[in-house]
């Protein structure tokens, strides 16, 4: 092992997110974040689950058959992402209530398929551990930042607590409803997208 | 009967897949580049979810729920398999879509050069495992109801895919800032076309 390669883990958090740049998981990712506590019980679940496919993949991608691949690959991050749901439950109940069918929805989750397929099948198990992080990381950042962009203007609450304080309501600031409702999860994730690309050019589409 | 197109029209509208819980967001973006394409995707979705949702209805009814295995022997009634749904579910949508893909191969070459190349694309399309998750979640009394839902979330998914592509088709002709072009104004507008949908909220046949 000569090293951990630094660029596996750097380059998905930003010039190649998987969200803003591979386009990957969208589904998952702005359907929980009306609120930042599901958002980043959602993230971790990913997380777990992406690196610990990739590891897996990668060290058995030498036995596994290239034409029942897929299969192999959705068997093992299906019984990862039961091992998930299954933890959720048993310990944040709640949370794991309103993430609903969306922690199932992990194992149709782009992110974990594509990287599998673009990344673990051709890599040795280290790199593809790194490789898992990084997306992993990459996925939580833009999760996380809508959460708290979306409960902070939506509900006036980060985490469940209130921060706006008092006096602002009293001043006539309103919390805008808008923001917990589905439409403007879509509008953010096109803004981020935006100011990404303004500050990259390389990113830019023709 | 008025229970089932309740849920239809519902299933279309107001809890349409892709604006209010943005499954099958990854193929919607891909694919929504022209209507004719988008059309095809939508059709196989439509497809696809109208046998596997009401097939894995049967199956979480008479095996995977919580004493579901009680008519085979009174014995089995305490037997709770839900937990397996998950990897259940998954290995039906896979089996089912590589046997639809078979069968219409067979018997319709015409609209398998239409569907060919989606076919095998929607078994990771998130809408298709979200509706049978959703199914076991809401917990519909009959198959009738079953099937009014998928034939709705289909339909609904196959308006919003074309909407967007016909939007798209159009947009290729505007003025758009470079950061913004493609990825970037597909968000926002399927957004605005959210907003729309808003509008639909509270309906109730």
């Amino acid at each position: 092992m000569a090293g951990i390669n630094f660029k596996l883990i750097k380059n998905p958090l930003s010039k190649e997110n998987p969200i803003t740049v591979q386009v990957l998981g969208i589904c998952s990712a702005l359907a929980v974040t009306a609120k930042l506590q599901p958002a980043f019980v959602m993230a971790l679940s990913v997380i777990v689950v992406v690196v610990f496919s990739n590891l897996i993949i990668s060290l058995i991608r030498n036995t596994i058959p290239p034409r029942i691949r897929i299969i192999v690959q959705l068997v093992i991050v299906s019984l990862l992402v039961i091992l998930v749901d299954q933890i959720l439950k048993a310990f944040v109940y709640d949370v794991s209530k309103q993430l609903s069918v969306f922690v199932g929805l992990i194992i149709t989750n782009c992110i974990v398929m594509g990287r599998l397929e673009a990344f673990a099948m051709n890599n040795k198990p280290f790199d593809s551990l790194l490789d898992g992080i990084g997306n992993g990381i990459g996925y939580a950042v833009i999760l996380v930042t809508l959460g708290i962009i979306r409960e902070l203007f939506g509900s006036g609450t980060l985490w469940g607590y209130n921060v706006i304080p008092q006096s602002f309501y009293d001043m006539g600031y309103q919390d805008n409803s808008l923001m917990i409702m589905p439409p403007m999860a879509l509008i953010l994730v096109g803004i981020i997208i935006w100011i990404q690309r303004a500050r990259n050019k390389d990113l830019c589409e023709k | 009967m008025q229970e089932i197109i309740n849920i239809f029209v519902k299933s279309i509208f107001v809890d349409n897949m892709i604006f209010a819980f943005f499954l099958g967001m990854c193929s919607y973006l891909a694919v929504s580049k022209t209507v004719k394409t988008s059309m095809g995707l939508g059709i196989a979705v439509v497809f696809v979810l109208l046998i596997t949702v009401p097939l894995n209805y049967l199956i979480d009814n008479f095996l995977l729920k919580e004493g579901a295995l009680a008519w085979i022997s009174p014995k089995l009634a305490s037997i709770d398999l839900s937990y397996l749904s998950f990897i259940v579910f998954i290995a039906v949508i896979a089996a089912m879509v590589q046997l639809v893909e078979m069968f219409i191969e067979k018997t319709s070459p015409v609209l398998y050069a239409q569907l060919g190349i989606f076919l095998p694309l929607i078994a990771v399309n998130c809408a298709i495992l979200g509706a049978s998750l959703f199914m076991q979640e809401r917990e519909y009394n009959n198959i009738g109801e079953v099937i009014g839902f998928s034939l709705g979330s289909g339909l609904g998914w196959l308006l919003a895919i074309v909407g967007i592509a016909a939007i798209r088709e159009k947009l290729r002709y505007s003025q758009i800032p470079a950061p913004l072009r493609g990825l970037g104004i597909t968000f926002i507008i399927t957004g605005l076309m959210a907003i729309a949908f808003m509008s639909f909220l509270g309906i109730k046949l």
